[in-house]
């Protein structure tokens, strides 16, 4: 009885709101361009759960508890990958704890304290440059540097530094990009009460960074677990002994010492070593990959978690 | 005129420039003890750029160039030892409201930590004065542990006054502090400002030409990065000696 076509049927006829041609258009498009950039992020993310479901395939038989915590047995064809996995954990240890408070009171003092002049503007070409070096090229260096300048020789440590010469520019560049988030109006209202520069980065702009700063050292992590080229002539090595029981094979490396490594040791299973099953170069992998994406979300869980406690 | 009182703030030839532009060109200016100095101007006239020379916070904008003398207290800003000190002795306060990623309670107390105060109920007393000076008391008194950044833009300006009136500066510059805050609350804080100078030098930069002619006692009026006229308010809004200056007070520009 209240229909409006009763009353109005004029209004009835033509749906006022109904769509024009433009608008039609508009909107098919719209579905198509968003229909292609959404298959093109799904392409994306497609290769890495194939190439983790099929590891994990291929790897099963082998992934125990014991692969995970013995060590290489019988020209490493059988036993597990303890050795190796304890060696990459203090030589990514190790290179972080060197490279972290390099990069990030370096990337405080590029981006809070130094101004722009040429100098300045050849240490962020460096930085720039030095991120983009090839990892094997960082290897030479680190031969050069730290094996024989250095008298370090090829060790855990100098195998460190190669990686955290490598893990630096990543580490600069992205505290500073988690600085330079913080609006600058921050700054100015504390420098305005008088408050220094260390002042207003210790108390305003460090608190408020620190989950962008956290990230990229993470993401590092990631990185210089997965890397072979630089350890290669450092201080990895195909096989070292080391102790099966006991606080010792925790703790199995001196600096000093060459240790084994999870990269370069997947890498001799491949290609050195005849014999090994597959299973088990599979397994490796499987370690290896999984760290990674381990540390990863790590780091996204920290970020989630920081962003979450955003205060502006 | 403005001599007849003690000079706090004195311009000698001021000119500043960003890089090939020039914003303020030869000011020579004196702003007495506890008065009300408003600057009044167009956009670009260099205003907000007179304020950063008291306090040097002109210092931060990289291709800045300053010449000439700025006194304050009779001594030279550039020849201060302390510059952190005399930051302290101006209150400053931009027209975009900034609330620090800290709670109210510690966004009032931050000056005062970072120039030592550490006593629990020095810093209380300070926090309520200033919020009570800035009108924000009432609103925020029972959330002071809310964070700053989380309170409106009025309020978050009122914040910033505060803030500003925290070390209990002996100079107090305002530039445009009343641009995100309804009438009301001006009105209110106007009232307080003319308490307030018994005890401070308020210069205040505004765009609103009738809050000069309310609040300040004296009056400069810029153009172009030139002072173009200087005096009392009551002679500015009335017998202005600048043809320029009359018909800016008059609304009568364009």
């Amino acid at each position: 009885m209240s229909k409006p076509s009763r009353k109005n049927p004029a209004a009835c006829e033509a749906n006022p709101f109904a769509p024009t041609p433009l608008e039609k258009s508009k909107r098919t498009k719209e579905l198509i361009a968003q229909g292609i950039l959404a298959g093109i992020t799904f392409l994306l993310v497609l290769p890495v759960f194939i190439i983790f479901a099929y590891l994990l395939y291929q790897a099963w038989p082998a992934l125990t508890l014991s692969f995970l915590l013995e060590n290489p047995k019988e020209y490493m064809t059988a036993g597990g990958i303890w050795a190796p996995l304890i060696g990459t954990f203090f030589l990514v240890l190790i290179s972080l704890a060197v490279a972290a408070p390099i990069g990030v009171l370096a990337g405080i003092y590029l981006n809070e304290y130094a101004g722009d002049n040429w100098v300045i503007r050849c240490i962020n070409l460096a930085v720039m440059n030095l991120a983009g070096v090839p990892s094997i090229v960082h290897a030479l260096f680190g031969v050069g540097a730290f094996v024989m300048f250095a008298r370090m020789d090829r060790s855990l440590l100098a195998a460190s530094c190669t990686l955290a010469v490598m893990t630096l520019p990543v580490i600069i560049t992205s505290t500073r990009e988690a600085l330079a988030a913080v609006p600058m109006a921050f700054r100015e209202a504390c420098w305005n009460m008088g408050a220094t520069r260390w002042q207003t980065v210790r108390t305003i702009v460090l608190p408020n960074s620190i989950s962008g700063i956290l990230t990229g050292v993470i993401l590092q992590v990631s990185r210089a677990a997965g890397e072979t080229a630089p350890i290669l002539f450092t201080g990895a090595v195909f096989f070292t002994p080391i102790p099966d029981h006991g606080w010792q094979s925790f703790f199995p490396y001196g600096l000093g010492d060459r240790c084994m490594a999870l990269s370069m040791h997947l890498f001799t299973l491949v290609t050195q070593v005849r014999g090994v099953s597959e299973e088990m170069q599979y397994a490796t992998a499987v370690v290896l990959v999984g760290l990674v994406l381990l540390v990863n979300s790590l780091s996204i869980a920290i970020r989630v978690y920081l962003r979450m406690r955003k205060k502006w | 005129m403005v001599t007849a009182l003690n000079t706090h703030i004195r311009f000698e030839n001021v000119s500043v420039s960003y890089g090939p532009k020039q914003v303020l060109r030869n000011v020579s200016l004196e702003i007495p003890e506890r008065r009300i100095f408003a600057v009044i101007g167009p956009a670009n006239s260099g205003k907000t750029t007179l304020l950063k020379c008291i306090n040097r916070t002109i210092d931060f904008v990289p291709s800045a160039k300053v010449q000439g003398r700025v006194l304050v207290g009779g001594e030279d800003v550039y020849r201060m030892r302390n510059v952190y000190q005399l930051r302290r002795r101006v209150g400053m306060v931009f027209p975009l409201p900034v609330g620090l990623p800290l709670s109210v309670y510690e966004n009032v107390a931050y000056a005062p930590r970072r120039a030592g105060i550490h006593d629990r109920h020095q810093l209380d007393e300070i926090v309520e004065t200033c919020l009570r000076q800035a009108m924000l008391w009432d609103e925020v008194k029972d959330r002071l542990h809310v964070l700053g950044t989380r309170l409106s833009g009025g309020q978050q300006q009122r914040l910033t006054l505060a803030r500003a009136l925290s070390l209990r500066p002996e100079i107090l510059c305002l530039d445009e502090f009343s641009i995100a805050i309804d009438p009301l609350t001006t009105m209110r804080i106007e009232d307080i400002l003319r308490e307030l100078k018994a005890e401070k030098t308020i210069v205040m930069v505004t765009n609103l030409v009738q809050q000069a002619r309310r609040l300040a006692d004296y009056t400069a009026f810029f153009s172009a990065g030139r002072l173009i006229e200087v005096n009392e308010t009551e002679i500015i809004f009335t017998r202005a000696a600048n043809r320029l200056t009359e018909r800016y007070v008059l609304g009568d520009f364009g």
